[in-house]
């Protein structure tokens, strides 16, 4: 039986901050960066008005932030912090320490692209070059997913099974800064749903002293990667488990690792993520009105990557058409990489169209999504796909160069 | 209270046996003493270092106390965060950073700044040989003038930083400086330290036969000369008044020098810079001695 909480009419950034208060979490380190700032500054008036119970740490740089959470973690409490863009990325050497050791630490990353030049607007730039810290990745499209995502993947990370940190990654602005209609679960329900963490195998403890990373040799260190990649995979099923478990207690679904619109009759299918997602929707069915019998998968676990689902749902399909909101220089965009791997070595592995779009916050709406598809059936359709990649809403000028230039492949 | 050698016997300490130390290694003699005053309900943490070696590979170690392994640039900040999370737990366990020269005056200085900022109740803890001696003796901030190091072949040209007197004008209520040369005011600094809320920082001198090219027997020796000479002065700052703890008879800071070949080859008029140096400083310590406040 579904239990409704209240709705609030907030922002995502707002979201996530009560997700991590419904969470419980502990220790919140903090560092401000457009576009997450609010996350942080949410929590601060929570925790000073006594809403909220947990210690605060305003630390002086975000590697600071990931290094005490991670500290606070292995210290056995359940830990939290947001970021963004170069934030991310002053963290990355203690992203891979956090997840080596094995500290199921929650953050919020507001997407935002990279430096130089300056810009505070959305693409997944930032997220996606951390894809291989060892943490898992979500990628959201509401609100309301940004709020349960946290609490479900605390869940999923916590499983002894897992012991991994996790990123929900919101779209910078689109969602961080935009008002929805949210539903707040009852703080009871959340503590149900949720339990209080306790670290299964080790925690810095006095009463039971060990010594943690220390030099691992190669007789010793593989076996070690392997075990974090084992993790990895065995989070997918969770990542199902905890979804249907959340809507079982909650009545809301966003799907588990991925998220599929319409593809069951689908002759090709449209793939991306974030809320290039939820326009994704609305040019399915607009197609659809076309007569075009189009479908949407969302990827919504971008780490671990759900190679499985993805080829059962693309396979034997007409053509894909992969949406990246990253470039992966030279390469394509990441999603399409993935893709790829998905679907190669397999029978029936269709063609795929991969563009590169959206960049330093370049505005992607349903129409050019249907733009895009159009663009990549048409492609797929008449043997002109010769490319591994695209850039799509490029002005005219470079799109130009763009078109001219050989392409090696 | 003085702690003596009969209080340090009763104590077992965190340090076992069979580390992965070189002979004559300073800095085990200094978390061999400071781990028996600190006693068991410690929890270590220590950023890139040689003591990330000296603990001994897994799935071994070497110390008996919780130990954290951390990023070089970080271990202040994962202090503060095990601080915290014990807070929340409501436990009371000193939470220790054992750091060298490298991971805090250069590339940990701005997680310690911001701890000793906020405050966190922390004890940072210095064991300075004076360069990046894990990684095969190369000049740190911490490395004194004129020493030969493999990144200054021909003798460190700039002044080290003064880290104690710059985390002190952090106003944190407890800093000192410490020797492996003189243990029982190494001793006295910890007990005192542990007894003290807030964050607290001592700097170790730390004899390092194989970066200093000194006789490994001669570990204690040149580490007391070090104070001897005023090279190292031993001194304390708590709530801002400065004691010095240690006020030997001057000897030739030559005699301090010429036990280690990191400085060999210097000239008469060297030396004497040198001398006029650390006289400098010492004349500027006794001076602050009088001060109500130094920060």
């Amino acid at each position: 039986m579904a239990v409704e909480g209240t709705w609030e009419i907030i922002t995502g950034n707002h979201a996530a901050a009560i997700a991590a208060k419904l969470a419980r979490v502990k220790v919140v380190p903090a560092y401000p960066i457009t576009p997450q700032t609010t996350i942080v500054e949410y929590i601060a008036s929570f925790i000073e008005s006594g809403h909220m119970d947990a210690e605060y740490i305003r630390v002086e740089s975000e590697h600071s932030a990931m290094a005490a959470a991670i500290g606070a973690s292995a210290a056995g409490v359940r830990a939290f912090t947001a970021t963004a863009s170069q934030g991310l990325l002053l963290m990355s050497e203690v992203l891979h320490w956090a997840a080596g050791s094995r500290l199921p630490i929650g953050m919020a990353v507001v997407n935002r692209a990279v430096g130089p030049p300056w810009n505070i607007h959305v693409d997944h730039q930032d997220t996606m070059s951390q894809r291989d810290t060892g943490w898992l990745q979500v990628y959201i499209s509401s609100n309301q997913e940004v709020l349960d995502t946290i609490l479900m993947m605390y869940k999923v990370a916590e499983h002894p099974d897992v012991l991994l940190p996790f990123m929900v990654c919101l779209d910078g602005f689109v969602l961080s800064h935009t008002y929805m209609p949210v539903n707040i679960p009852r703080q009871e329900e959340v503590d149900e749903f949720l339990p209080e963490y306790s670290p299964p195998h080790w925690k810095l403890d006095p009463e039971n002293p060990i010594t943690f990373g220390n030099l691992a040799l190669p007789d010793e260190y593989q076996e070690m990667r392997w075990s974090m990649d084992l993790s990895m995979r065995r989070a997918l099923d969770l990542i199902e488990d905890v979804a249907e478990e959340f809507f079982q207690k909650f009545g809301r679904y966003h799907g588990g690792a991925t998220w599929k619109y319409k593809v069951e009759d689908a002759d090709y299918v449209i793939v991306t993520a974030g809320t290039m997602a939820s326009e994704a929707e609305v040019a399915v069915d607009e197609l659809r009105e076309e007569g075009m019998k189009v479908g949407l998968l969302k990827v919504r676990a971008f780490r671990p990557f759900p190679h499985r689902d993805v080829a059962e749902v693309l396979q034997d399909r007409k053509g894909v058409v992969v949406i990246d909101r990253s470039i992966a220089f030279s390469s394509g965009g990441p999603l399409g990489i993935e893709i790829r791997s998905s679907l190669y070595n397999r029978a029936g592995s269709p063609p795929i169209a991969n563009y590169v779009t959206g960049l330093g916050g370049r505005d992607i709406t349903y129409r050019d999504i249907i733009k895009m598809t159009k663009d990549g059936i048409g492609r797929i359709t008449s043997d002109r796909l010769r490319r591994p990649y695209y850039w799509y809403k490029l002005k005219p000028e470079y799109e130009k160069i763009e078109l001219s230039e050989e392409v090696r492949i | 209270m003085t702690l003596t050698i009969h209080d340090l016997r009763k104590e077992s300490g965190s340090y076992l046996p069979g580390s992965a130390a070189c002979p004559g290694c300073g800095a085990t003699l200094a978390f061999r003493i400071a781990s028996r005053v600190l006693g068991p309900n410690t929890v270590y943490v220590v950023p890139a270092s040689c003591f990330s070696v000296i603990q001994s590979p897994f799935p071994k170690s070497a110390i008996s106390a919780p130990l954290y392994n951390i990023a070089f640039p970080a271990a202040a900040a994962t202090a503060s965060g095990v601080y915290r999370a014990y807070k929340m737990l409501g436990k009371d366990i000193n939470v220790v950073v054992w750091a060298g020269d490298g991971g805090t005056v250069d590339i940990g200085i701005q997680a310690l700044s911001g701890a000793a900022e906020r405050g966190e109740d922390i004890i940072y803890v210095c064991y300075d040989n004076e360069a990046y001696m894990n990684t095969g003796i190369q000049r740190s901030g911490a490395t004194p003038l004129k020493a030969w190091t493999k990144t200054t072949p021909t003798g460190k040209r700039e002044m080290p930083k003064d880290m104690p007197m710059i985390v002190a004008a952090h106003r944190v209520p407890y800093v000192a400086t410490a020797s492996v040369g003189y243990p029982f005011d190494l001793a006295n600094k910890f007990e005192k330290a542990k007894r003290i809320r807030g964050f607290r920082y001592i700097h170790i001198f730390s004899t390092c036969p194989p970066g200093w090219n000194s006789p490994v027997s001669k570990t204690a020796e040149v580490a007391k000369l070090a104070v001897d000479t005023y090279f190292w002065p031993l001194y304390e700052i708590e709530n801002g008044k400065l004691r010095i703890t240690v006020k030997p008879r001057k000897r030739p800071l030559k005699e301090f020098l010429e036990l280690q070949d990191r400085f060999r080859g210097l000239s008469e008029e060297e030396i004497e810079e040198l001398e006029r140096i650390v006289m400098e400083k010492w004349n500027f310590l006794l001076h602050l001695e009088k001060s109500e406040r130094v920060f």
